[in-house]
C-alpha cells in the first residue's frame, strides 16, 4: 500500500463569496479554514498540520499565528495554481508517516477586489526570477503565454478555436446550475467566437474569470477519518512535475501533466479510461485541452476533437469536468484554480454536486492542476480518489 | 491589420550574472550560453551550465537569425504587440517579441532577424523581424 492510499479527505469547504471588498484576506484565509472545519466535524485544536502557499498573506507562520494553530508539521510549498494539488499530497504522505494527524491545506485571495489585471500585465515582475533577468522587457502576460501553446497546436495538430470554444461552452452548461458562479448564463460556440481577442488566438471567454475567494481540505489517516460523520474519500494516486524550457530545447504542446498524470496513475493502478469524473485545471480553455492530452484521456494533437459537441458535459459527454463551472464560468479564487477543482472532485464522489451535474456511481475521480505559466514553466499536479 | 509600433519598454534590471547579455545588447549583439562540457548551446545563458551545472561555459554571440516558434498578438492593451518563442539558427529557443511588421503578417516557420529596441532608461532588447 502507498502512502498515499492512507490518505483520506474528511473535510471540504469552497467560500461562497467571489467578490470580498469588505474582507481581508487573512480573514478569507480564517474563513475557508473555518469551513473545512465544521465540516469535517471537527474543532480549530484537531488541526496539527498546516499547509498553504504564495496566495497566504504573509507566510504561513503569520498565518498559523493569525489562526492560533497549534502545528508539528508544515508545508509551504508554492507552485502556483496547483500547489494545493501538491500539498493534498504531502498532506496523505504526512499523515501516513505520522509526521501530524490531521492537516488543513488552504487557498485564498482577493485579485478582483485589488483590481489585478491577471491576464493583460505580467505576473512577475522585477530581478528575483533568473528567467526575468532576460523576459520581463518582452511582457509575457498571463494570456499571451498560454495563448502561444495555442497557437502552436493549432499550427501542430490542426486545433480551432470552435473546438476550444466547447470547452467554456461544456463550463457554462455546468455552471448555469451553480448559484455562486460567476458566470451562470450558458453560451454557445459562436459566443466565445465572438467575444474580443484578447491574445490571439485565445477570445476573451477562452479565459477563466478572475474572482475573490478560496478554500480548504482537510485531510488525516484512516483509522481518524472512520471516527468522523463524513464519506471516506481516499486519495489512491499523486503525482507532480515541474515543465520548462529546459534550455531553449521543448515542446511548447505538452505540460507537467504528462508526468504527474503518468505518476499519479502508475500509484492508483487504474487507466485514463476508468476515471468517471475529471477536474481539469480551467485558466484558459487551452489549459483543459493539452492536459486532457497529456493525462491520457486521449492522444496527443487529439484533444480538439476529443473536447468537441459537448464530450465535457454531465450527463451527455464520455469525460464530465469542472461540474462546478470551474474557473471558466465560477470561480478562480486567487488567480488559482487548484483548491476548487479538488472540492468539486470531492463533492462528486460524495454526490454532493448539484443534482444536474452529478455523475452517477462516481466512485474514481481526477483532480489535475498547471501552476504559473504554461507557455514558459510551470507546476503540475495529479490527484486521483476514490469513494469506499 | 495591425502595424506593430514600436511600444515603451519596461527596462530589464541586470544582476550580477546577465549583465555581459545586457552589456553585449548596447553593441547590437545577441548572446547565449555555450557549455564546453557538451558543445551545446542554450537560451537564457547563464554562469552554470544547464545540462552538467559545471561554470565550464561561455558566453557566445548568436548570428541573430532565426524562425518563429509559436506567437501572441496581445490586442487588450494600448499598444498591441507580438510575443513569440524565436527558434535561434544556433538551436535554442528565446522568448521575444516580434516588431516592424503588420500583426496579420506573422506565420509560425517564418524567418526572422534580430533587432534591438530601445528601452526605457536601460538597454536595448532583442526583438525580432522578418528576415
Amino acid at each position: 500500500m502507498s502512502a498515499h492510499s492512507q490518505g483520506y479527505i474528511i473535510g471540504a469547504f469552497e467560500h461562497p463569496t467571489r467578490k470580498a471588498p469588505d474582507k481581508s484576506n487573512a480573514q478569507l484565509h480564517a474563513e475557508c479554514a473555518a469551513g473545512a472545519i465544521a465540516d469535517a466535524g471537527l474543532t480549530k485544536d484537531d488541526i496539527n498540520g498546516y499547509f498553504c502557499s504564495g496566495d497566504a498573506p504573509g507566510n504561513i507562520v503569520s498565518m498559523a499565528d493569525y489562526m492560533n494553530l497549534s502545528l508539528r508539521h508544515i508545508d509551504s510549498t508554492d507552485s502556483g495554481g496547483c500547489s494545493p494539488l501538491i500539498q493534498v499530497s504531502h498532506a496523505a504522505q504526512a499523515v501516513a508517516a505520522g509526521k501530524c494527524d490531521i492537516a488543513l491545506v488552504v487557498l485564498s485571495g482577493r485579485p478582483r477586489s485589488e483590481g489585478v489585471a491577471t491576464g493583460t500585465t505580467p505576473r512577475l515582475t522585477g530581478s528575483r526570477h533568473p528567467d526575468g533577468q532576460y523576459e520581463l522587457p518582452m511582457t509575457l502576460t498571463t494570456a499571451n503565454g498560454y495563448a502561444m501553446v495555442a497557437m502552436r497546436h493549432m499550427h501542430e495538430y490542426g486545433t480551432t478555436s470552435e473546438q476550444l470554444a466547447w470547452i467554456k461552452v461544456a463550463a457554462s452548461h455546468h455552471a448555469q446550475h451553480n448559484p455562486n458562479a460567476m458566470l451562470q448564463n450558458v453560451v454557445t460556440v459562436d459566443d466565445v467566437l465572438q467575444s474580443p481577442i484578447i491574445a490571439s488566438p485565445l477570445h476573451r471567454l477562452d479565459c477563466c474569470v478572475i474572482s475573490d475567494g478560496g478554500g480548504a481540505v482537510i485531510v488525516t489517516r484512516k483509522e481518524i477519518a472512520t471516527t468522523v460523520k463524513r464519506p471516506l474519500v481516499a486519495i489512491k494516486g499523486a503525482g507532480e512535475s515541474v515543465k520548462h524550457q529546459s534550455a531553449g530545447y521543448f515542446d511548447i504542446t505538452t505540460s507537467a501533466g504528462a508526468i504527474a498524470g503518468k505518476s499519479a496513475f502508475t500509484e492508483a493502478g487504474i487507466a485514463p479510461a476508468d476515471i468517471k469524473y475529471a477536474s481539469i485545471y480551467d485558466s484558459f480553455t487551452i489549459t483543459v485541452l493539452v492536459q486532457i492530452e497529456d493525462l491520457g484521456f486521449c492522444d496527443k494533437g487529439k484533444g480538439g476533437s476529443f473536447v468537441a459537441d459537448g464530450n465535457l458535459i454531465s450527463g451527455s459527454g464520455k469525460l464530465p469536468f469542472n461540474t462546478d463551472g470551474g474557473g471558466l464560468c465560477s470561480n478562480h479564487p486567487s488567480n488559482r484554480g487548484g483548491m476548487t477543482k479538488i472540492i468539486e472532485a470531492v463533492r462528486q464522489l460524495r454526490g454532493e454536486a448539484h443534482p444536474a451535474v452529478q455523475v452517477a456511481n462516481c466512485d474514481l475521480v481526477l483532480a489535475h492542476g498547471t501552476g504559473f505559466q504554461l507557455g514558459a514553466r510551470h507546476g503540475g499536479a495529479t490527484l486521483i480518489m476514490e469513494r469506499e | 491589420m495591425t502595424w506593430l509600433e514600436d511600444r515603451e519598454l519596461t527596462a530589464p534590471e541586470p544582476n550580477e550574472e546577465s549583465c555581459q547579455y545586457w552589456e553585449a545588447t548596447r553593441e547590437q549583439q545577441l548572446l547565449i550560453g555555450f557549455c564546453k562540457d557538451t558543445g551545446k548551446k542554450f537560451f537564457y545563458p547563464r554562469a552554470v551550465s544547464p545540462f552538467t551545472l559545471s561554470s565550464n561555459v561561455e558566453w557566445i554571440k548568436a548570428n541573430g537569425r532565426g524562425t518563429i516558434y509559436t506567437y501572441s498578438v496581445m490586442q487588450r492593451v494600448p499598444v498591441p504587440f507580438a510575443l513569440a518563442y524565436v527558434e535561434l539558427d544556433e538551436g535554442p529557443m528565446m522568448l521575444t517579441n516580434i516588431v516592424e511588421c503588420e500583426s496579420d503578417d506573422i506565420r509560425i516557420g517564418m524567418a526572422v532577424r534580430v533587432v534591438f529596441k530601445p528601452s526605457v532608461n536601460g538597454p536595448p532588447i532583442p526583438m525580432f523581424k522578418p528576415a
